[in-house]
Order: C-alpha cells, then sequence, then structure tokens
C-alpha cells in the first residue's frame, strides 16, 4: 500500500460566464468528462463545489468571477498521465482555447499528498503559486518533470502544512 | 540514443525487399504477429520469413515475443510460439542531416504558450483538404490514412459506444509520436484537424467521423463510417 497519492490542480480563466453560448459544449461536456475520470484506473477524489456535481461554482480568487479551479488525487502520476492525455478528455483538451483564455503563467501544478488527504481550494493555490514562484520543486511540480513521491523520512517536511 | 552508425546499419537491413515487407507487416500489425503469420502475408515460405524476422530482430527493429498461443503453462504446455512486434524507439535517417524535429519542437512550444490551438487546427484543416481534393478517385479514407503512416486496423467497438457489433478504425501509428508526447493538447488536436480535413477529398469519405479516443498506444483518433464498416 503506497502512503502517498499524486494531488493535481489546474486553474483556467473562461472566455465568458458558464451561461454564456460559447461554454455551452464545455459546460455541456462536464458530466461526461467527470464520470470518466471516476471511473479512471487510479482515481481517488475530486473537488466539487456545494453542487456536489463538479468543480464549477468554486473560485480560487475572490476578484475573479471566471477563473475556474480543477483539483483532483491520483494514485500516481501515471494514472493521472492516462487519463488527461490517453482518455476522451484529451478531446476536451484540445478544445481548451474555445473555451479558455491563454495563461501567462503556469497553470497546473503536481504534489504528493498523504494517502486520505484531500487538498483544500485554498492549499491547491498555494501550490500553485509556489509552483510560479519557486519554479519545479517537491513542493509542487509538472508533468516535465515529475518528482517522485516522498519516502518515509522526509515526508513530513512536505506534509506538514 | 541511437548513434548514426547504428542507425544507417538497421536502416540497410531493410534493403532486400521480402525482409522490408514483412517488417511492414509486423510493424503495421495491431499486436504480435507469428513466422506463419508473417510468411503468408507476405508470399513466401514460413523458413525464409523466419530467417529474415530474426535478421530483423538484431538489427533492432523488431523485438521477440514468447506466447503459448494455447493459453496452458508449465510441462506439456508446448513450446511458446515466437512472435514479432516492432521494436520501441525512433530511427530516423537524413541526407544531408536536417533537424526538423528540433524545429518543430521549437515551434510547438512558441504556438502553445502563444495559445494558438485554434489557428493551429484551422491550418491544420485547410491543408489537408487540399491533400484531400489531391487524392485519387479510388482512394477511400483507410487508404489515405495508410498512405501518410496512420497504418489503420479494424476494432471491434466497446459496448455502449454505438451500434452493437460496430466497428471502429483505429491507427497503430502516430506520426508525431515525440512531439505528441511533449505537447498533447496541441498537437493531438491538430492531428485530428488534419483527419478531419482529409476525409472529405477521400472515396466515401463524408460518411466518415473523426474522434479523439485514445487507447493505450497508438494514434488518439478513431474513425467510423457509416456505410463501410466491414
Amino acid at each position: 500500500m503506497a502512503d502517498f497519492h499524486l494531488a493535481q490542480v489546474n486553474v483556467g480563466r473562461i472566455l465568458a460566464p458558464l451561461d454564456h453560448p460559447r461554454l455551452a459544449d464545455f459546460v455541456a461536456q462536464l458530466p461526461e468528462i467527470n464520470a470518466l475520470a471516476e471511473g479512471s484506473p487510479g482515481f481517488v477524489w475530486r473537488m466539487v463545489d456545494d453542487g456536489g456535481a463538479d468543480s464549477t461554482g468554486l473560485r480560487p480568487d475572490d476578484h475573479d468571477d471566471l477563473l475556474l479551479i480543477n483539483c483532483s488525487v491520483w494514485e500516481s502520476v501515471q494514472a493521472l498521465r492516462d487519463f488527461a492525455y490517453r482518455s476522451g478528455h484529451l478531446g476536451a483538451l484540445g478544445r481548451r482555447r474555445e473555451w479558455f483564455e491563454r495563461p501567462t503563467e503556469p497553470h497546473q501544478a503536481l504534489w504528493w499528498v498523504p494517502v486520505g488527504h484531500r487538498p483544500t481550494t485554498a492549499e491547491a493555490m498555494e501550490r500553485l503559486t509556489h509552483l510560479r514562484e519557486h519554479g519545479d520543486s517537491p513542493t509542487a511540480f509538472t508533468f516535465r518533470d515529475p518528482h517522485p513521491a516522498p519516502t518515509a523520512p522526509t515526508a513530513r517536511a512536505f506534509t506538514s502544512d | 540514443m541511437t548513434s548514426e552508425d547504428d542507425v544507417f546499419e538497421a536502416v540497410g537491413v531493410l534493403g532486400d525487399p521480402v525482409r522490408r515487407r514483412l517488417y511492414q507487416h509486423v510493424a503495421g500489425a495491431p499486436g504480435p504477429v507469428g513466422r506463419e503469420g508473417a510468411a503468408a502475408a507476405v508470399g513466401v515460405s514460413r523458413s525464409l520469413a523466419a530467417f529474415h524476422l530474426d535478421k530483423l530482430v538484431e538489427a533492432g527493429l523488431l523485438a521477440v515475443d514468447f506466447q503459448r498461443l494455447s493459453g496452458r503453462s508449465g510441462p506439456g504446455a508446448g513450446r511458446p510460439a515466437k512472435l514479432y512486434q516492432r521494436a520501441p524507439g525512433e530511427r530516423a535517417v537524413s541526407l544531408p542531416p536536417r533537424a526538423y524535429a528540433a524545429a518543430a519542437e521549437l515551434l510547438a512550444d512558441v504556438v502553445e504558450r502563444a495559445g494558438l490551438d485554434r489557428e493551429l487546427q484551422a491550418a491544420a484543416r485547410t491543408a489537408a483538404a487540399v491533400e484531400g481534393e489531391a487524392l485519387g478517385e479510388d482512394v477511400d479514407p483507410v487508404a489515405a490514412l495508410r498512405s501518410r503512416g496512420y497504418e489503420p486496423y479494424w476494432d471491434e467497438e466497446l459496448p455502449g459506444e454505438g451500434a452493437p457489433g460496430g466497428r471502429v478504425l483505429r491507427l497503430h501509428n502516430c506520426p508525431f509520436h515525440a512531439l505528441a508526447d511533449r505537447f498533447p493538447a496541441l498537437v493531438c488536436g491538430m492531428n485530428l484537424a488534419l483527419i478531419e480535413g482529409l476525409l472529405p477529398g477521400c472515396a466515401g469519405g463524408a460518411d466518415w467521423t473523426a474522434v479523439m479516443d485514445p487507447p493505450a498506444e497508438g494514434c488518439c483518433v478513431a474513425l467510423k463510417s457509416k456505410t463501410n464498416s466491414p
């Protein structure tokens, strides 16, 4: 049994409010994509808003009504990679610029959490901020250079927050 | 990394036409191929096929996979069959040396950072449509994709995906593999647009649809035909 799972956060600024026709295809695909994630090997958990279906009701920045957040936990980097890039999710990714603004700074971060831990929005945004300010590190990294799961003796340092 | 001399040696092994056809058959098959199957596909004897297949393994172009086709194991299960499949890795030769892959990676990085996915897809669709119009009248989507290196094969559709017993055309090879691995959203989106753009120019292409449906290996695009699925 692994001691750590992989957490993931990504944020994206939608080009129009969710009820705008421009976002219709994106909104229509959400239930299917979320079901696909939940059915994928290695899926552990995904963040949802009070509605419970998805996280589109969450706004990680109080001053930005168009900034959406996605946060989930997976058994491994490979499990997340397989879902993101080797499933029907890839089709949605290919259309990302129809719905989301071009990001001007890193918009996705990965980090390891103890099994059972569920990140909060604040925690996820802290990891993303860390990546933006300090670049790749075990605290927050990307698919480009995945860091291995911590081994037991050093685990505390990464999980004290 | 494979050194340049190794690449030349490997490519030189393909100089023999029978050997080349055996390589093409095995490389294009969605799963491992036995000696009998490869020999029959190319129209040579089993022993000649075995000789050439083993030369291809020596050159590092094919890999061997031993399987007991009966599914049994242990004593009495019989000798495992020697099966062949394409070896991992890529080999490219360019005379004189060219570095298109390095240029492609730089360009893709800039296009990704600039958020030009939609512009790239539109350009891909247009370029492929021009190619499609130049296709011969009898070139169907399967032939068009085969000639572009996609290595198409028919696969059973999973239950619940459409008509029961329907078939889906999958593509064993991703022509943009290394680039797609590094920029999946950008490059796979471009690839889907390329295939969509090509279809209308193919014989019967109007009845075909292409969707993103990645299998574990190979190209992420799968195609269906309303009229032409065998």
